[in-house]
């Protein structure tokens, strides 16, 4: 562990070298991509199909055993992340794009526009964003798209937020005004001097919008307002919730969806948290090097 | 009298977000796919005379600024209608559930404010040391985990221990007040551990942050160089200030805990708000759901509103602030 914080400190002070955590992270999303692509291949009889006794032990054949239907727990968990992470991204991108557009606007032209979304935003950041995707789903039906658009319309608020007030500066740097001043349109502008500022910004809430969609995917799965025709991580923690995986003490169906999802969100949020603090110089910057007077640390010496 | 007024603004702010909710909420049920009147009857193809009377009968066939100026009349007057599933009025439904609720999401809130400003104080004083690193991440993992998954592996975990659901014990017969409260407490343990759980890595994180940038201001730099113990100055100076933002984020976070809260009052079969919320959905139970969701956003935006005032109450600087806005 001390290496790791060794590493941490002198990546801060030479920089732009990755840490331990964005490796992992990366490394992560890699496995899980690889085995959803790969789903169709390792597995081709597809998810769901039985291979054995419900609720087999794990074994070298099945090395995470098999679930209340008889199905090998890999598999179920592999053809999920093709669901999961299908979701995720779709609905992290509609989050991105819609709040990017959003922020972009009413950051560069202020006015009015503006107005309007920090007082939309302010109302969507408020109100409980399950209960409105409970709602709106219950209503509007479950299919997987609809799913997606839900979570992608509920999530985007936060998004713009960021965009906007990064747009807000950007616009306000020397070059932008000169380019302006030599008679760049508006649109031009935007997109050849604001947008390549914000796109690291991007990336960041994608990362991070990935991961609530996987994490919303799941609780509407677990309420049963998502189509069950597929499986995904969500669908394999309700069934072993409503199945019995409790009672049969089957911790290898219970485990690994929820531990995919928790790896998976940490990783989002682990490479979206660095994204961001590499564009913004602000949040690396502390107030004042306190070395010396942190040495040794109170805590420390209280001991 | 800074203070007061900026308290004044908010309030007004909040109405105006709950009126906002309030028309939402109408809108989200009304322009919904579908005959209301199919839904609400449960008849789906009933006869066109039918169909023409329910919808006289519940106003479905005036304008709908008519019916939008209805339904702010009957919810000023603490109306919200009537269950289709068991004929209580929606008020009563939720006002039960909303006292069961309660003591689940403060006890929950609890466990979380503990857990998170121990370990943000302790990440915060061991800044860049693996003490840091290692409450980050567990941080980090435990609010990226599902709140239904966590109380499933407590579940499993505490199984023979501890009841597995619902909020009292069906045979406990002629319980005493003190038997019924601890009977009461036992059920609750594991739901409200499971919210604290799954709750208390974005107050360490928080915590974590401020404690450092307090830890560099220079007011923390003057108490050492008069003198006073590392330990001292991390409790006085740096701690207490640094509990201002995190303050304000407990408030924030409520809405998201109100969504951990439907998840766990399920897999617990919890009556609370969250559970109503799931069963009306089961039922298409249409006035509860509307009910409960109101009951939801209503106390955000209460939680929210307070959360503020706190903060202005703590920090005179914000007072000002406030007041120069």
């Amino acid at each position: 562990m001390s290496a790791l914080a060794e590493s941490a400190r002198s990546t801060r002070r030479t920089a732009r070298r990755p840490t331990p955590g964005l490796v992992f992270s990366i490394a992560v999303l890699s496995l899980f991509t690889a085995g959803a692509l790969l789903a169709p291949a390792l597995f081709p009889a597809g998810s769901g199909a039985q291979v054995g006794d419900p609720y087999a032990f794990p074994s070298s054949s099945h090395v995470l055993g098999l679930d209340d239907a008889g199905s090998d727990v890999v598999a179920e968990l592999l053809w999920g992340a093709r669901v999961s992470l299908l979701v995720g991204v779709l609905a992290g991108v509609m989050t991105v794009v819609l709040g990017g557009i959003a922020g972009l606007v009413s950051g560069y032209f202020g006015g009015w526009f503006e107005t309007l979304l920090m007082r939309t935003t302010d109302f969507f950041l408020v109100i409980p964003v399950l209960p409105v995707m409970i709602v709106v789903a219950a209503l509007y039906g479950t299919r997987l798209v609809n799913t997606i658009v839900i979570i992608g319309l509920l999530s985007w608020p936060g998004t713009a937020r960021v965009v906007r007030s990064q747009a807000k500066t950007v616009r306000q740097r020397l070059y932008v005004r000169r380019a302006r001043a030599m008679g760049a349109s508006h649109g031009r502008t935007l997109i050849q001097h604001v947008l390549p500022q914000v796109v690291p910004l991007l990336g960041a809430s994608t990362a991070l919008a990935i991961g609530h969609a996987i994490f919303f995917e799941a609780a509407l799965r677990f309420l049963g307002l998502a189509d069950r025709s597929t499986t995904s991580w969500g669908q394999m923690i309700a069934d072993s919730f409503e199945r019995g995986a409790i009672t049969a003490e089957a911790w290898w169906v219970l485990l690994p969806p929820g531990l995919a999802i928790g790896l998976v969100l940490l990783s989002t949020t682990v490479i979206g948290r660095q994204l961001e603090q590499r564009t913004n110089p602000r949040l690396s910057v502390s107030h004042l090097g306190l070395r010396s007077f942190r040495r040794p640390t109170p805590v420390q010496e209280a001991q | 009298m800074g203070a007061l007024r900026t308290i004044g603004r908010r309030l007004v702010g909040a109405v105006l977000l709950i009126w906002l909710a309030v028309t939402f909420d109408f809108f989200l049920f009304r322009l919904a796919p579908g005959n209301p009147v199919d839904q609400m009857s449960r008849i789906p193809q009933g006869s066109a005379e039918l169909q023409a009377q329910l919808n006289r009968e519940f106003g479905l066939d005036q304008p709908m600024l008519v019916q939008y100026l209805r339904y702010l009349e009957q919810l000023s007057q603490g109306n919200l209608g009537v269950s289709f599933v068991n004929r209580r009025p929606v008020r009563e439904n939720l006002v039960d559930a909303l006292l069961n609720t309660l003591p689940l999401v403060g006890l929950g809130l609890l466990v979380a404010i503990a857990l998170g400003i121990g370990l943000g104080v302790l990440a915060g004083a061991y800044r860049g040391r693996s003490v840091d690193h290692g409450a980050v991440t567990l941080a980090t993992f435990m609010y990226s985990l599902p709140p239904q998954w966590v109380g499933m592996v407590l579940l499993f975990l505490f199984s023979g221990l501890l009841p597995t659901g619902g909020m009292t014990d069906q045979f406990l017969i002629d319980p005493t007040p003190a038997q019924k409260l601890l009977d009461v407490g036992r059920h609750l343990l594991l739901p409200a551990l499971t919210l604290g759980l799954v709750m208390f890595g974005q107050y360490t994180l928080i915590m974590r942050s401020s404690m450092v940038e307090t830890l560099s201001d220079d007011y923390v730099l003057t108490a050492r160089a008069k003198g006073f113990r590392p330990r001292y100055v991390l409790r006085r100076h740096a701690l207490r200030n640094a509990l201002l933002p995190t303050v304000t984020l407990i408030g924030l976070s409520v809405g998201a805990m109100v969504g951990g809260a439907i998840l766990i009052e399920v897999v617990f079969s919890w009556p609370g708000v969250g559970r109503t919320i799931y069963d009306s959905i089961v039922a298409r139970d249409y006035p509860m759901m509307q009910g409960a969701f109101l009951v939801f956003t209503v106390s955000v935006v209460l939680f929210n509103l307070l959360a503020d005032a706190t903060y202005s109450l703590l920090d005179p600087r914000v007072r000002r602030a406030g007041a120069g806005r």
